[in-house]
């Protein structure tokens, strides 16, 4: 038997009170922002499976961030990073959003890897009417109200790779992809856009992620004889993908095949000689001959290490700190609401050239690129989209 | 939406392609995966077969394999860049004498203490899995590493034309007939081999007429292990290497292993043999996944009905 004495009852609803008043006290103190500085929060992986990719994100937002600070920060006020590892895994994701949010009051964050994380990560924003920013390339059927999403949405590289293709190198497809959200879209996306290119889908084939044995389905790839190829297969898989289809006879001279997942940090682990003749599909590539994009490229080198490669999403990360800063002058607030009005239709040059904010749509405008890869890990540009492309996260099929 | 074509049309579509030429390149891919599946099943038959271990770290000791060949690689291309055509078969060798050495001292220094404890050698193996992922992630970062590949081992060989037929894979084939062979003959032509096999049907009889079971299971275990090592040096040829690969691998040993029953390196060759043609055949016919699935559930109603695997040798129990 529980008695409730009024003494307990007391006891409990003060407690009670002063745990709901506590954190609006706190922020009420701080805000993350005070005379001469701004708490900007960076939610990444540091260690775990996504760190390779999400560290490198990291030096890439730091960089951003101590260009800003040179030139005498945002508003006058310094940016101090707060830094917080969700180790690949969406829950530790999830807190430590809340910690930054709650605790630190940082005044926006920027972060997430793959889809997953985001989704973990977006409730703790919504309710602490926060700001995400979000810098990987992603399957789209998203717009939250409190997320912004600096890299290109499936639509926008899907249909500037199929179409590519389809003018450049033949109308019979085949595509492959790990069995999972991101490939299943880009294929949704694909397969009316080669339709109505007057193309065909000759095969579709999804493997298990961290699948390794693709014998099989290479041998329906040459039975289907397609000129072109579309993979999205992620991870490991990918390395034993590239492998065993040059293994096979089917390497770049032979066959066309174009990835939208493929990023120069990508081809480090599969290995220069097996990715070379292939295609990869970005908003970003690493030769981009642009004063800025050199100059980028230059600072991560001279930061970081001279055999550095730059990819898209370190790319996106970069441009992100700047959006956010961009919006912060032009609202001159730091708070979330008004840099959220002031995103939108913002315009900014980034190493990759123009990016502009979509009036209503939380995703940017930007230009997307077809690459060759070549024997040094790099990529030979061969199409660039000659304007913005549209981002359109729930494109009518 | 209209457009959104399904799945068996491609299906169909397939069948009026499905020549000569490629009814030969799956038999191969059946042949090859056997010959993978098989390699990778060898030292868990010994380790969990023979010596009744569940060793959760299997994968992790192909993974060690895998990183000790990226090394031989790298210093190969930095010092002997002459010699890189024929570097593999170093590898192999250094991968097979790391993962021993570290299986010695692993078995003396940890799985011991465990014996008898199934449950409790499960948990501190899948532990040691987890530090060693995590070990490997630390030295050689989270990506995964490349290793290259000799020139005479990339391409395909074409007997005719519209047949290509890999030459790593090939090489593969041969190399897992040599360990088989080489493995074969160390359990039952050898005084060791003997040993074992006495070890394992009666262990306390052994002690008495004189085996020194404690060196007998050290050793086993670290041949075991060399045998994982050897299968993680060759598969850098065809997938990927990273903190994770040993994951990849485990699920499919052990399946191949527990399929074949227990305790039968025979029993684990067909299974790994059954397993691979089937799998090569589904995957051709349906999906990938579909294959897995077909195959996982294939495994569950045969153990249900002959919980000893396909082919169980008949021992005394420990």
């Amino acid at each position: 038997m529980i008695k409730i004495t009024r003494r307990h009852l007391m006891q409990s609803t003060v407690a009670g009170a002063a745990a709901i008043a506590m954190p609006s006290v706190l922020r009420a103190q701080t805000q993350g922002v005070d005379a001469n500085s701004v708490r900007l929060g960076i939610l990444h992986s540091l260690t775990g499976t996504f760190a390779i990719a999400e560290a490198a994100m990291v030096e890439a937002e730091k960089l951003a961030i101590g260009e800003i600070n040179a030139a005498g920060g945002v508003m006058g006020h310094e940016i101090v990073p707060y830094i917080e590892d969700g180790a690949s895994e969406a829950p530790v994701f999830a807190e430590k959003a809340k910690v930054l949010l709650r605790r630190d009051n940082v005044a926006a964050i920027i972060g997430c890897y793959s889809s997953a994380l985001r989704k973990a990560v977006l409730p703790a924003v919504n309710q602490a009417k926060g700001l995400l920013y979000y810098p990987t390339y992603y399957e789209g059927q998203e717009i939250d109200k409190r997320c912004l999403y600096t890299s290109q949405e499936a639509t926008q590289s899907v249909i500037a790779a199929v179409t590519w293709m389809a003018q450049e190198k033949g109308k019979k497809f085949f595509l492959v992809g790990s069995n999972y959200i991101y490939p299943v879209t880009c294929n949704k996306i694909a397969k009316p856009t080669i339709d109505k290119l007057g193309g065909t889908v000759v095969g579709e084939e999804y493997v298990p992620l961290g699948h390794t044995e693709f014998s099989s389905i290479i041998n329906k790839i040459k039975a289907a004889n397609p000129d072109c190829i579309y993979s999205t297969v992620v991870g490991g898989s990918n390395v034993a993908f590239y492998k065993q289809l040059r293994a096979a006879g089917l390497d770049g001279s032979k066959i066309t095949l174009l990835s939208t997942v493929v990023s120069e940090n990508e081809i480090e682990g599969i290995g220069k000689d097996n990715a070379v003749g292939y295609y990869a599909c970005m908003g970003y590539f690493q030769s981009i001959d642009s004063p800025m994009n050199q100059k980028f490229v230059k600072a991560i080198k001279d930061k970081y290490g001279a055999d550095r490669v730059v990819g898209d999403p370190m790319q996106c990360g970069y441009n992100s700190v700047y959006l956010w800063k961009n919006a912060v002058e032009k609202a001159q607030s730091f708070a979330p609401d008004d840099v959220l009005k002031a995103s939108q239709g913002l315009t900014i040059e980034a190493p990759e050239g123009t990016l502009r904010f979509d009036d209503e749509n939380h995703h940017v405008w930007k230009k997307v690129r077809v690459g060759r890869a070549l024997d040094d890990g790099q990529f030979e540009i061969v199409h660039e989209t000659p304007d913005l492309v549209q981002p359109d996260p729930f494109p009518k099929l | 939406m209209r457009a959104w074509r399904c799945p068996h049309a491609s299906g169909l579509q397939r069948e009026d392609n499905l020549s000569f030429d490629i009814i030969i390149m799956q038999a191969f891919s059946g042949l090859s995966l056997f010959t993978i599946l098989l390699l990778m099943a060898l030292g868990l038959a010994i380790v969990f077969g023979l010596m009744g271990v569940i060793n959760m770290a299997h994968g992790e000791l192909m993974a060690l394999g895998a990183y000790v060949t990226y090394l031989v690689a790298l210093f190969f291309e930095r010092y002997l860049p002459s010699l890189m055509g024929v570097y593999i078969f170093f590898a192999i060798f250094c991968a097979f004498a790391a993962t021993f050495a570290f299986g010695y001292v692993l078995e003396r220094g940890f799985i011991r203490w465990f014996y008898n404890r199934p449950l409790d050698t499960l948990l501190a193996t899948w532990g040691l899995s987890l530090v060693l992922q995590q070990f490997y992630r630390s030295t050689f970062g989270a990506q995964e590493v490349s290793v290259p590949l000799a020139t005479w081992l990339t391409g395909a060989w074409e007997p005719f034309t519209g047949i290509q037929l890999p030459l790593n894979r090939i090489f593969i084939i041969g190399l897992t007939a040599l360990v088989a062979l080489c493995v074969f003959l160390l359990l039952y032509k050898s005084r060791w081999g003997l040993r074992v096999r006495a070890v394992t049907q009666n262990r306390p009889i052994s002690a008495a007429v004189g085996i020194n079971t404690d060196r007998v299971d050290a050793l086993t275990f670290a041949v075991g292990s060399g045998l994982a090592g050897i299968a993680g040096s060759v598969f850098t040829m065809l997938g990927s290497t990273n903190p994770g690969t040993g994951q990849l691998y485990i699920v499919d040993s052990f399946i191949v292993v527990v399929f074949g029953g227990v305790q039968s390196l025979l029993g684990t060759a067909l299974s790994a043999f059954a397993i691979a043609e089937s799998q090569t055949a589904l995957e051709y016919l349906s999906t990938g996944t579909i294959a897995k699935v077909t195959i996982l559930l294939c495994v569950i109603v045969m153990l249900y009905f002959r919980p000893q695997g396909l082919f169980a040798s008949k021992v005394r129990g420990a």
